[in-house]
């Protein structure tokens, strides 16, 4: 039986060595992530229009909007799954526009989706020890020659793997297949994957939907812990006003494409077009 | 809040799950007509699970189902949908490729005959899919496909509409909406079951409220009874 570390907030690989807390200081810092005036649209329905904003190294922003206003397309842009008809994004320096989601992940972006797909037919612990990346047993010569570098790699992801589900309460299911996951626990698996690499920027879609409230608070102290121990940037789309209010320093409101308001979650309720088209009349 | 009726579906110690696992291991729940059901509980407590297993979509290993007096225990989904039972999914709720007036024309499929003046009574219900009748619901974001899945729900007209998160995905000024609906809805006499984190919202239009939890009854009663429990703010609500 394989054992692990008792759950703490940093990688296994830097356990027991001093992991500096990043103190975000956001007014100072070069941005990690901007988006600037990017459009996409699919025939004539324009999902994105010229939308503009920065992200802040080392901060947690919420990105909010009415349904449809083109949040997801925005992400999936961001990530590199779809490709910018015009505009700029640039992450942490270097324009990714024209990458695809794989050139995106190796300057330092990770995302989950909206609809968690694990891979039904393997276990919790499996579908995790598949996000692992730079693994040396897919290259043929290294399964056959190198046996021993490959079982201690596959070791060390595994136990990552372990951490991670220790980490997010998902270990009691980690012989589980993924099909009988709930909608909740795919959604805290998809959230897990972000945690098997040493993302510079995380991007969550909806990462509250469909998950129980007392999992949730789990879940933000998670979040918050990431960006606080790691320094890990979050970019957050979600439409539960508790999760961003706890976790947002700075929200985006998009609406029909573009952003319409950047600031405070306070200053967000206050705001007559945010409350309008979006908030309703229960934050009135 | 209307008044109820009759029992509508009764669902006595089902066993359910998916291959060997069982999920649900003895839940018992009842729905009277013109009711407002929410089931909350934990991730992975088997709320989906029940549902699924009421509709058709699971085996029910043991336990025996009942609806309007009729034993349907068993009995496939599709034969479930012509005994007035309607179901929107928490996820992949549309047929992404057709159009949204051809989800609303699918969700009418068994129809004989009304299915236009079926159509028209949705979207006077959903006016914002109105404008949207031609465009692919894949096309569509995530709070709107919801809609659309409801309103394919309501298309023969059930006695009986079962919503798995009818909230996720949905902004604030939507969840509010699809709230409102449901309590139009079920002002018109039909009966909703519903499994939904936002259990606030949820049970402040119930009738009566169930908690689950690893696949058991931990809970039940009438709905503001579990909104004011100290109890259930601190385990399920979320303080």
């Amino acid at each position: 039986m394989r054992t692990f570390g008792t759950r703490d907030m940093q990688y296994p690989s830097e356990r027991g060595g001093s992991v500096s807390a990043v103190e975000p200081s956001p007014l100072e810092a070069l941005p990690i992530l901007e988006v600037c005036n990017v459009r996409k649209a699919y025939g004539g329905l324009t999902a994105v229009n010229n939308c503009s904003f920065q992200v802040q190294p080392g901060t947690i922003t919420g990105l909010v909007g009415p349904n449809g206003a083109g949040k997801t397309t925005l992400l999936n842009l961001i990530s590199g799954f779809q490709r910018v008809d015009r505009g700029e994004i640039i992450l942490d320096g270097h324009q990714t526009s024209h990458l695809g989601p794989y050139g995106v992940f190796h300057h330092g972006l990770v995302r989950t989706f909206q609809i968690p797909r694990p891979i039904p037919n393997m276990t919790v612990l499996e579908n995790l020890v598949l996000a692992g990346t730079g693994q040396k047993g897919e290259r043929i010569w290294n399964a056959w020659f190198r046996p021993g570098i490959v079982g201690k790699q596959e070791n060390e992801i595994i136990d990552q793997a372990l951490w991670v589900l220790e980490y997010v309460d998902l270990i009691q299911l980690r012989d589980q297949y993924a099909s009988v996951l709930s909608g909740g626990q795919r959604k805290l698996l998809e959230f897990a994957r972000t945690l098997m690499e040493k993302p510079k920027v995380v991007l969550l879609d909806e990462p509250g939907a469909g998950v129980n409230r007392i999992l949730m608070r789990r879940l933000i102290e998670r979040i918050e812990e990431q960006r606080e121990q790691n320094g890990i940037t979050f970019l957050i789309v979600e439409h539960d006003m508790d999760l961003v209010a706890r976790l947002c320093g700075t929200v985006i409101v998009m609406s029909q494409g573009a952003s319409i308001f950047t600031g405070s979650f306070d200053a967000m309720c206050r705001d007559q077009v945010v409350l309008d088209a979006y908030l309703g009349s229960q934050y009135r | 809040m209307t008044e109820t009726g009759a029992r509508l579906l009764d669902a006595r110690e089902i066993v359910s799950g998916y291959g060997e696992v069982h999920i649900l291991k003895g839940v018992s729940m009842y729905v009277d007509a013109a009711e407002i059901v929410t089931i909350i509980g934990p991730n992975g407590a088997g709320k989906s699970t029940l549902m699924k297993a009421m509709f058709g979509l699971l085996p029910v290993h043991q336990g025996t189902l009942v609806l309007d007096g009729t034993d349907v225990t068993g009995m496939s989904t599709e034969r479930l949908v012509r005994h007035g039972v309607g179901y929107v999914p928490q996820t992949n709720n549309v047929f992404s490729t057709l159009t949204v007036r051809e989800n609303l024309e699918m969700g009418g499929y068994t129809r004989l005959d009304g299915l236009n003046d079926r159509i028209a009574w949705v979207l006077d219900l959903f006016p914002d899919l109105a404008s949207r009748l031609g465009e692919r619901a894949g096309r569509l974001s995530g709070g709107q496909r919801k809609l659309v899945a409801i309103a394919r729900a309501l298309m023969l007209e059930p006695k009986l509409l079962m919503l798995d998160e009818p909230s996720a995905s949905l902004s604030p000024q939507m969840s509010e909406v699809v709230f409102e609906k449901i309590c139009e809805i079920n002002q018109l006499g039909m009966a909703a079951l519903l499994v939904e984190q936002d259990a606030r919202h949820a049970l402040a239009i119930s009738h009566r409220g169930y908690v689950l939890a690893a696949g058991e009854n931990r809970f039940e009663g009438p709905a503001d009874m579990l909104l004011n429990s100290d109890d259930m703010r601190r385990l399920y609500l979320g303080g």
